[in-house]
């Protein structure tokens, strides 16, 4: 067991002695935080949207005066006189166009049907959800404030309430993708690196003269990287509950379990990845295009893998960021409990005993 | 008494055959040099030895112990030293020296007591803290020596541990590995000098997966068929082409001088005349020893 | 044309405190065949380096191939060609490939480079190997092509460190052949090795020793006026005369 120790903490020198790695470990997550959280901001705001109003009421007037009043939506720079919505949508810089058609002022006294046209730009799909969601919303108020109390409008009312991120605010969407992008780089990126470091150098071959056992090399290895996982992923956590306000509502064991069990399974993705190069650059290499890029793309962290061709949706089963991402969500910002994402949790475990049994058998026939 | 026994050892990549029907035998407490060039297979078997590539036949025992069976036996007995600089090079001397101790089970006061005497041996004490990649070439083969003794192995197996060193550093090293048979661990090195065959009790010439030959430095020099003269004498193009006509000498330039080789059941006295016609009297011919080259070059000119 | 192809005097070099070369002054003639040696640290690496124009010298004065080391540095470069000890070939090129990138990397002109490669392959027998790809050649091929990228501009002067490192005595013998060939016409050669078997194929030697040159002379005159049984015993006996309690490290 001492040798063990040794080997641990000898992967703990050169952590804390490889620039590379303590940026990874300390400057990114703290990094990507804030990008992800400030910069890149999904929110609907300031959605150009031009409008066509052939009312021309005192109430077409006011209605087009909220929608441009709001935070949502502004006005396009430059005044055209096209008449024809498709055209405005192409030819100038609206996203949107909302048409009123005559006699929607006299609806709206006499409590009327009426059907206002919002045309949207579907291209950026949240975007148009967005949008279609805000214009309810300012018409609704619209009306609200227009109408007596206590009456009531003909048809169904849409009651839209978004749950669980009432704002709709990207950090509290991104977070938790966060948490999980960190988790895997650290243990798949780093471990797959200073394994093929100690190929590449030479040092592993000298260790395999010595009475150690693989397992005891494997696991030496890779247990300073799981406490600094983990120690990581915590300091999102509690950054971004800082900073964003991002909750966390479910339980912490649930999280703290399934933490580990995805830590796992890339530290056997990284195991893997070592097996099968030389080089600490091919590593890095593989590691980036193996478990990073999917991790971004393909586990549901910004694209919605629904909106994705089939192929990628069905690579997309093996990525087990996709599965973590769900979980995390859930715990975080629903409360969710086990029964909920069992599936997905079932489906992570799955993964982890089979890139661990290939990863192990693999590094013990490379290194026998 | 056989310490190590290799038999028969082949080993092919692909097409090529880095080892052929090797075997060698090394003696309890002697050292043994492997010498030959760049690709011969020196490295090749030594990985073998030490159990880090397979052989496609042969087999190897060390201490008794079979290497496919029983290497977790023989690895407390073994201290390795590769060619290439394998230790940490973000570690300092003193951490690679505990890790390695660490390693093989070695602490505390065992420890302190084993570094302490590897210091004095090694002269690395100064350098304790400083770390393994700031440290010159020789300072890292001896940092990597004294790894390979911290566990006291009995069989000591070097990689080309002198390498690109200065004869002055080769000297103290070879100085220590004579300290090290006279404590009685069994060496084996490898080396592409021929005149570190000198220092050895027994060496082997390997050339392109084979073993050529084997033997006592004597015994090896010895071998060369043939004498060989020395001649002081400005070695210039039309005295050497001269020379090449009298029939039965070659000449090799040397030097400042030419080399004079004759078959060995010839005498120079038979050329007193064609030498004189050049102006060349015999007595300005010194005998030359045969260089261990010499002979190396003739076991793989003769094709073997 | 000059009979000198190197000629030093007093040459020093310091680095701050150190000196590295201290007043060392040398001549070698036209064809000769110079073997440098000494010990790690001895101050070769930054004789040879000033010698071939990369360093200037803290003080003293030298002609090479005719050009002051000092006021004519960039122009020493063109008329020597270095062959270092790791044999500087792109692994993933051939042959034929190093040969052309080093020569455009010299500013030959393609017609040029086309001819010495002609002209050096015949000379060295690199046949076939000319366009295999240098990373798969044995040893002795990788010196020889190494050897070609020194010659193809022609140098009058080639520093040569440790040459024939790991190659074969076959090779090491028929290399040496070349080298003397060489120098029958006229090309001054530089050998910095240490190797001694190699160092006595040398015509004459210089060792150094924390800067200074201890002693130079033909090899078996060495050997003969230290009493040595070879040139290893010589120089390890000339250097621990130097300092008993010398550790090069």
């Amino acid at each position: 067991m001492s040798r063990l120790k040794f080997i641990a903490l000898k992967e703990l020198y050169h952590i804390l002695r490889d620039p590379r790695s303590l940026l990874i470990i300390f400057l990114m997550p703290v990094m990507m935080t804030f990008l992800y959280g400030y910069a890149i901001n999904l929110d609907v705001e300031n959605v150009v949207i031009a409008v066509i109003d052939q009312d021309r009421t005192a109430e077409s007037r006011e209605l087009v005066g909220r929608f441009y009043n709001s935070a949502y939506f502004s006005r396009p720079d430059t005044e055209t006189d096209l008449a024809d919505p498709e055209e405005l949508l192409r030819s100038t810089e609206a996203v949107a166009v909302l048409l009123i058609k005559p006699s929607f002022g006299r609806a709206v006294q006499r409590g009327d049907k009426f059907y206002l046209g919002l045309s949207v730009d579907g291209s950026d799909n949240a975007l148009s959800a967005a949008v279609q969601s805000y214009s309810n919303q300012v018409l609704m108020r619209f009306l609200k404030d227009r109408l007596p109390a206590g009456y009531t409008l003909p048809g169904i009312q849409i009651s839209l309430q978004v749950k669980y991120n009432p704002d709709l605010k990207s950090s509290h969407f991104f977070v938790p993708g966060l948490v999980a992008l960190i988790l895997i780089m650290i243990s798949a990126l780093l471990t797959s690196i200073t394994i093929a470091r100690e190929k590449e150098t030479g040092t592993m071959e000298q260790l395999l003269t010595a009475p150690v056992k693989t397992h005891e090399i494997l696991l030496g290895k890779l247990i300073p990287y799981i406490v600094i996982a983990f120690l990581d992923g915590m300091l999102i956590l509690v950054f971004a509950k800082a900073v964003f306000g991002v909750p966390l509502v479910g339980s912490n064991l649930l999280l703290l379990l399934f933490g580990f069990i995805y830590v796992t399974t890339s530290l056997s993705i990284g195991i893997l990845i070592s097996t099968a190069v030389n080089t600490q650059q091919l590593a890095m290499m593989f590691a980036l295009t193996l478990t990073m890029l999917p991790s971004v793309m393909l586990s549901g962290f910004i694209f919605p893998i629904k909106n994705m061709p089939f192929f990628l949706q069905a690579l997309s089963y093996i990525v087990p960021a996709r599965y973590f991402l769900t979980i995390i969500r859930g715990i975080m910002l629903k409360g969710a409990e086990l029964e909920v994402f069992i599936g997905q949790g079932v489906m992570l475990v799955l993964l982890m005993v089979v890139f661990l049994f290939i990863a192990v058998k693999r590094f013990n026939r490379g290194t026998a | 008494m056989s310490f190590l026994t290799a038999t028969y050892i082949h080993k092919s990549y692909g097409k090529i055959e880095a080892l052929r029907e090797f075997s060698l035998a090394v003696d309890e407490g002697e050292i043994f040099a492997l010498v030959g060039p760049d690709g011969a297979g020196k490295t090749t078997f030594i990985r073998v030895l030490c159990h880090l590539i397979k052989t496609d036949q042969g087999d190897v025992n060390i201490a008794g112990y079979n290497i496919k069976k029983n290497f977790e036996k023989i690895k407390p007995l073994l201290g390795y030293m590769p060619q290439i600089f394998s230790l940490y090079p973000d570690l300092s001397v003193e951490e690679n020296l505990k890790f390695y101790a660490g390693i093989y089970g070695l602490t505390g006061q065992a420890y302190e007591s084993k570094r302490d005497y590897l210091y004095t041996f090694s002269n690395l004490g100064p350098f304790a803290r400083r770390r393994a990649q700031a440290l010159s070439g020789g300072m890292k083969q001896k940092l990597a020596l004294s790894c390979a003794l911290m566990h006291e192995p009995k069989l000591l197996i070097l990689d080309e541990p002198t390498t690109g060193v200065d004869p002055l550093s080769r000297h103290q090293f070879w100085e220590i590995l004579l300290q090290l048979k006279s404590e009685g661990v069994t060496i084996l090195v490898s080396t592409p000098y021929m005149d570190e065959v000198a220092r050895a009790d027994r060496a082997a010439f390997v050339f392109d997966g084979r073993k050529l030959s084997e033997g006592t430095p004597e015994e090896l020099a010895a071998g060369f068929r043939g004498r060989i003269y020395f001649l002081n004498e400005e070695p210039t193009p039309v005295l050497i082409e001269n020379l090449n006509r009298i029939e039965g000498l070659a000449v090799q330039r040397f030097g400042a001088g030419l080399h004079l080789y004759l078959a060995e059941s010839d005498t120079i006295a038979n050329y007193e005349n064609s030498l004189a016609q050049l102006n060349i009297a015999v007595e300005k011919l010194t005998p030359a020893a045969p260089g261990l080259e010499d002979r190396f070059i003739q076991l793989t000119e003769s094709g073997s | 044309m000059n009979d000198t192809a190197v000629e030093i005097d007093n040459l020093t070099k310091r680095f701050g405190r150190f000196t590295a070369v201290d007043g060392i002054s040398l001549t070698v003639n036209r064809g000769e065949i110079f073997g440098f040696l000494g010990a790690n640290g001895a101050g070769k690496t930054t004789a040879i380096r000033m010698l071939c124009g990369l360093l200037l010298p803290t003080s003293g004065s030298g002609r090479v191939a005719g050009l002051d080391i000092i006021r004519q540095f960039e122009a020493i470069k063109k008329n020597i060609g270095y062959m270092s000890q790791k044999f500087a070939l792109y692994a993933d090129l051939t042959g034929r490939q190093n040969l052309n990138f080093y020569g455009s990397a010299y500013g030959l002109d393609k017609s040029f480079i086309a001819g010495r490669i002609k002209e050096l392959s015949e000379r060295l027998s690199l046949g076939e190997f000319l366009d295999r790809i240098s990373g798969s050649l044995p040893t002795g091929w990788r010196q020889r092509l190494a050897l070609s990228v020194a010659l193809l501009h022609r140098p009058q002067i080639l520093f040569l460190d440790e040459p024939t490192g790991g190659v074969d005595p076959v090779f090491r013998r028929k290399f040496w052949n070349i080298l003397y060939s060489l120098a029958d016409e006229g090309v001054t050669i530089f050998v910095t090795t240490h190797y001694m078997d190699e160092a006595e194929y040398c015509g004459r030697i210089s060792i150094m020793h924390r800067g200074k040159i201890i002693d130079r002379g033909k090899p078996f005159e060495l050997i003969a006026k230290h009493n040595a049984d070879n040139l290893e015993s010589m120089f390890i006996e000339l250097i621990k005369k130097q300092e008993p309690t010398d550790e090069p490290a």
